[in-house]
């Protein structure tokens, strides 16, 4: 799975860089977003579901909470 | 009714009055749920759940950055600014707080920790390494303040125009001038950072956390009301476009054509032209101020420029005000809301605002220009737009919204170098049995007002544009980016890497800003690059090599920091 997150990572900043739309203002998506725009509002969405997913297949789960908190480092020297 | 009374400056600066006497009374029931230790002012006892999270860390990133300057850069680059900076910051930003923020925020747990100094000495096995990087990241976090303060007085002065014309008279000319009455940009911007430290010195992070919530909220919904609102007053979206396509379709694009119409900067040429004119007609002594500065001629966005952006958004990985909230998360499930909303957050604050600054290019409201030509200050482009609405309460609302998004930065800024003064200088070198738990609770405070008077009196000299000065800021701390991300994954960087990688990213930042003009230069590029990315290739660079050639670190730190490579769980400090 971390191996499909890092592809789909790569893929997102590839489709950041649409130099395909360089020049384009047409089509207006509904009727007032010129698709250069609404191209990375769409990169916007994309990155919300493969975070989605990372989330979901590729949480770190040797992070674990540890099981207590150490006090604060001055708390700790003052103890030392 | 009450408003109804008052002129519209008037009801503008009422609103306001009413929201910041709101966020003090927050800051007020905050207090009431401090515990009096270190461990609760400066990281609410690690106890903020995932919505807290989110909202604290989502108003801390955005700012009047977001707010004033993208819609700013937007009226002056077009729709280009949405994807060098939001759609950019949704894939990394994320990426930072999934890769970098959950292992920070174990680490932090499991070690104690209240600093980014704290980790990088511990880490490195270095304690001068946090003498190196306490200026460092001090004196990148002051310009990130200045941000905020500034953005504040200038939207405040923008907006209450008319006020009170028998308090204060009009003043400046040009760009710069001021109507009578409104309050003037001192008097806003002392008010701001006085309610701010209120809040912050009352609160500490708790406070900070839901008042940065309250403020997200704020700003998310009025900007959306702000943007409709704007929207109507151009005679809808789809005409508002249509109006850029005729009058300046480059906004709507990312290049320039030969035959553009570039209305607005033919318009602005020929009244800089005549202000030009004037002013060297004029007498040595009536003339006011420098001479106008041209406009900028529109240019073709380079791709190698547009790819470089990728890495400002880097830096978000390093903010010392970042780390500090992250260490406020409950457990390391509150990230992962973090994670997936965040790219959706910033969407819906930056499209409202890159669309009206694109639209007030070319907007006409009764046959004349919504912004008039030859109006030269990008940054103020949203304070007039929201002060041209004509509405008793939207104005005063509005403003609440982009100063909520402008204080929930400041906020935590103030708080985190508060925390770094007292934790990683005088509570580092003060021997320990002389510094109680209630000391540091109160050197954290004192250093808030200290940093709070000094950035107030800083932001009265003015220095820069907004926007250009956050992109430097962000410059100097992706480039320190490598450094955590190898103290985190790479088991061979060492102390000497560490050393190399902080003094290249501060001596390379240092030479570009110089060759910038300090930051004079709104369009400075190395080779058609953004300085941020060779900042990051040299940091990373020096980092790698110098690691390689040096001595690895020891075998107890490895054990501490990858206990999952060592087969040990790793303990509290020896």
């Amino acid at each position: 799975m971390k191996r499909l997150l890092f592809a789909l990572l790569l893929l997102l900043i590839i489709a950041h860089q649409d130099y395909w739309a360089w020049d384009r203002v047409d089509p207006l998506i509904l009727g007032f977003m010129p698709v250069g725009l609404a191209w990375h509002v769409g990169v916007s969405m994309a990155a919300a579901l493969t975070w989605l997913l990372a989330v979901r297949c590729c949480w770190p789960g040797e992070l674990a909470d540890p099981d207590v908190a150490a006090p604060l480092r001055s708390t700790e020297d003052q103890r030392a | 009714m009450i408003l109804a009374a008052l002129n519209s400056g008037q009801a503008v600066v009422v609103v306001i009055v009413a929201y910041l006497a709101l966020l003090l009374a927050l800051g007020a029931v905050s207090n009431r749920f401090f515990r009096g230790t270190a461990a609760d002012y400066f990281l609410a006892s690690r106890g903020i759940g995932s919505f807290l999270l989110l909202m604290s860390l989502f108003g801390t990133t955005m700012t009047a950055f977001a707010l004033v300057g993208s819609t700013g850069q937007a009226f002056r680059d077009g729709i280009a600014v949405y994807g060098l900076m939001a759609s950019a910051s949704g894939i990394v930003h994320s990426a930072c707080f999934f890769f970098v923020g959950v292992r920070l925020w174990s680490l932090g747990k499991r070690f104690g920790y209240t600093t980014q100094i704290q980790f990088f000495r511990d880490r490195f096995e270095s304690d001068k390494l946090g003498l190196v990087l306490f200026p460092i990241l001090v004196g990148l976090v002051v310009p990130y303040l200045l941000i905020g303060v500034i953005g504040a007085g200038a939207t405040i002065e923008r907006v209450t125009a008319g006020a009170f014309p028998s308090l204060f008279a009009a003043h400046g000319s040009g760009a710069a001038a001021v109507a009578a009455g409104a309050v003037p940009y001192w008097l806003g911007a002392a008010v701001v950072c006085v309610v701010v430290l209120i809040y912050v010195f009352f609160g500490g992070v708790r406070g900070t956390a839901w008042a940065n919530t309250l403020q997200t909220l704020i700003f998310v919904i009025l900007g959306l009301v702000c943007f409709f609102a704007v929207a109507d007053r151009f005679g809808g979206m789809r005409e508002a476009t249509a109006s850029v396509a005729r009058l300046n379709p480059e906004k709507l694009r990312r290049t320039v054509r030969p035959d553009d119409p570039l209305t607005r900067y033919r318009e602005d040429v020929r009244i800089h032209q005549q202000q030009r004119a004037e002013w060297e007609a004029a007498t040595e002594d009536a003339r006011v101020g420098p001479p106008p500065a041209a406009p900028k001629e529109p240019r073709t966005l380079g791709r190698m420029h547009f790819l470089s952006f990728l890495f400002i958004p880097l830096s978000i990985g390093m903010f010392p005000h970042i780390f500090q909230h992250w260490l406020t998360a409950r457990s390391a499930r509150s990230f992962r809301l973090v994670v997936v909303a965040h790219p959706l957050l910033i969407m819906l604050v930056w499209v409202p605002c890159i669309l009206i600054g694109v639209w007030a290019t070319s907007a006409m409201v009764n046959g004349a220009p919504a912004i008039p030509y030859g109006f030269s200050n990008p940054n103020a482009v949203l304070g007039k737009l929201v002060a041209d609405l004509h509405s008793d309460v939207l104005p005063g609302l509005l403003t609440a919204g982009i100063l909520a998004a402008i204080m929930s930065s400041l906020d935590s800024q103030f708080l985190c170098i508060g925390s770094i003064f007292t934790n990683d200088v005088v509570g580092h070198y003060i021997r320990h049995d002389r510094l109680t738990d209630r000391h540091r609770v109160l050197l954290g405070r004192v250093f808030v007002v200290g940093i709070v008077v000094a950035t107030y009196l800083i932001s009265l000299t003015r220095p820069g544009g907004v926007f250009t000065l956050g992109i430097w800021c962000f410059t100097g701390f992706a480039g320190l980016f490598p450094l955590v991300l190898a103290a985190l994954y790479w088991r061979r960087v060492t102390k000497a890497g560490a050393y190399a990688c902080v003094l290249t990213t501060a001596g390379s930042w240092l030479w570009f800003f110089r060759a910038s003009g300090y930051a004079g230069d709104d369009d400075f590029l190395v080779g058609g690059v953004s300085p941020v990315a060779i900042v990051v290739m040299l940091s990373t660079a020096a980092l790698v090599m110098v690691s390689l050639v040096t001595r690895p670190p020891g075998r107890q730190t490895l054990a501490r920091f990858f206990p999952e490579s060592c087969g040990d769980r790793g303990t509290s400090p020896s």
